[in-house]
């Protein structure tokens, strides 16, 4: 998997839980929930399509570490062996 | 057509999902109804075989009316089919039109073609093909009469489907809540609780949990309320014509807003004997269905109590507004760490703000404080959930 596709699957699961996101618009610094409209729960789905797409377990002591999208980049990169992400 | 909330004046069936002569069990899907809560599965309320379909795809349908005929197994079927006079005439509405506002003025039928209103034949044959009132045009036409141009103005400015959707459910919101403030004498506690103990056993029981299996915290907030009603019926029931009538089942309502704007709040049944697991499931799949549309009639009818909990949004405090004919909300703010004192020594603890409003024509704020105080105390003791 390439960086890329990671980023690719991050917003696509996502997309899954805040339907009305616009992927383009995402910044990659600024907190995923002060961008979109999501709750813990929106949020729990987001790591469980991430589990179904990637098969990577996040414990969650480590949700904090993907509150936005350089963050998750990063933390799944690592988990998957690919190269730094950014 | 069953009445799905206090704030429900009449649904519009979108399909059958039963054929006469199918044998139906109680709590079958039969129908989806449209309603200013979105698309509602239809349950059957009692066992038997599907006689005859009275409704009609698109027939709009006040709450009471009949929708098909159900007889008993061994019941001779009904030769021939009557129709019951109260059930109305077909309409030509629209399916997926939205539901007249629940307490709000009086708006004409949709195709209310008065014989009194001057229009062009093809006028009219246009607002009725769309469903418009040509009542409630103006007409540009000689002598005011309305002619086919007014009609298609009129259908260019109408809302969007989404939009009118939306104004539907705000307008049945409002009226529940206008009824509310108007009906009920609502009393208002809070009490800060100590959330830590809680927690810590959550944080504890998730990491022996693969990630779809895992808790959330308003788990066991709903979990404690739930089972401490069982020890205050008063707060868990319906205000009917003749006074209180307690429910022995604990039918949750759980607040749930919708990524469009609105909400509902239906309920999960008998909460106070689910296993953590088995509500954390209920939860997920009532949230999903509410936003994506796929309720049933009777999570929609008959909670008992609703919880609400704006917690997410870093509010402190819930100041609810009661739910007709239910006579309590109990709603949770925010968790947040706060110097506390446990054992005679400052310490952080993360703790959160519950409330309840309930009615005082129903119980008095003594009982409303033991009930929230059971419910801290019962936090406190995860282990007991």
């Amino acid at each position: 998997m390439t960086n890329a596709e990671l980023k690719d699957a991050i917003l696509t699961a996502l997309g899954s839980v805040a339907p009305e996101m616009v992927a383009a618009e995402i910044d990659p610094k600024l907190a995923f929930r002060d961008q979109i409209d999501i709750d813990s729960m929106d949020f729990l789905n987001f790591i469980i399509a991430l589990h179904q797409s990637l098969g990577l377990d996040v414990p969650e002591s480590d949700y904090p570490r993907l509150s936005n999208l350089d963050g998750a980049m990063d933390y799944l990169a690592k988990k998957l062996g690919l190269k730094s992400a950014n | 057509m069953p009445a799905l909330g206090a704030d429900m004046e009449a649904g519009t069936l979108v399909e059958w999902l039963k054929q006469p002569g199918d044998r139906v069990q109680r709590g079958d899907i039969i129908a989806v109804v449209e309603t200013q809560k979105g698309a509602i599965e239809i349950e059957v309320f009692r066992d038997g075989v599907l006689d005859k379909l009275v409704a009609v795809p698109g027939q709009k349908l006040p709450v009471g009316a009949v929708m098909a005929i159900i007889r008993s197994a061994g019941e001779a079927p009904a030769v021939p089919p009557i129709a019951p006079a109260h059930a109305p005439p077909p309409q030509a509405v629209k399916p997926l039109r939205p539901a007249a506002p629940a307490g709000a003025p009086p708006v004409p039928a949709p195709v209310a073609t008065s014989g009194h209103v001057r229009a062009s034949p093809a006028a009219r044959r246009q607002a009725a093909a769309l469903g418009i009132d040509l009542a409630a045009l103006p007409g540009s036409a000689a002598g005011g009469a309305i002619s086919l141009a007014d009609v298609e103005r009129a259908a260019a400015q109408r809302p969007a489907p989404a939009l009118a959707a939306a104004q539907g459910m705000r307008q049945a919101i409002g009226a529940a809540m206008a009824r509310s403030k108007r009906e009920i004498p609502h009393y208002y506690l809070s009490t800060t609780i100590d959330l830590e103990p809680a927690l810590r056993w959550l944080e504890a029981e998730n990491m022996k949990r693969p990630v779809t299996d895992r808790l959330l915290h308003s788990v066991l907030l709903l979990k404690a309320t739930a089972v401490e009603l069982r020890s205050y019926p008063e707060f868990n029931g319906y205000w009917t014509e003749d006074g209180f009538r307690p429910v022995d089942a604990v039918h949750l309502g759980v607040a749930v807003s919708l990524r469009q704007g609105g909400l509902v709040a239906p309920a999960i049944h008998d909460a106070d004997r689910l296993a953590l697991g088995d509500l954390m499931a209920m939860l997920r799949d009532l949230v999903r269905r509410a936003r994506a549309g796929g309720l049933r009639s009777s999570e929609l009818s008959d909670p008992t109590i609703t919880v609400t909990n704006l917690g997410e949004q870093g509010v402190e405090t819930v100041f609810p507004v009661i739910y007709p004919p239910q006579v309590a909300i109990v709603g949770f703010g925010a968790v947040s760490a706060r110097p506390w004192i446990v054992d005679g020594a400052v310490t952080p603890r993360r703790v959160l703000v519950a409330s309840l409003a309930a009615d005082h024509r129903v119980s008095d704020g003594h009982r409303g404080a033991r009930f929230l105080a059971a419910i801290a105390r019962l936090l406190l003791e995860p282990d007991r959930l």
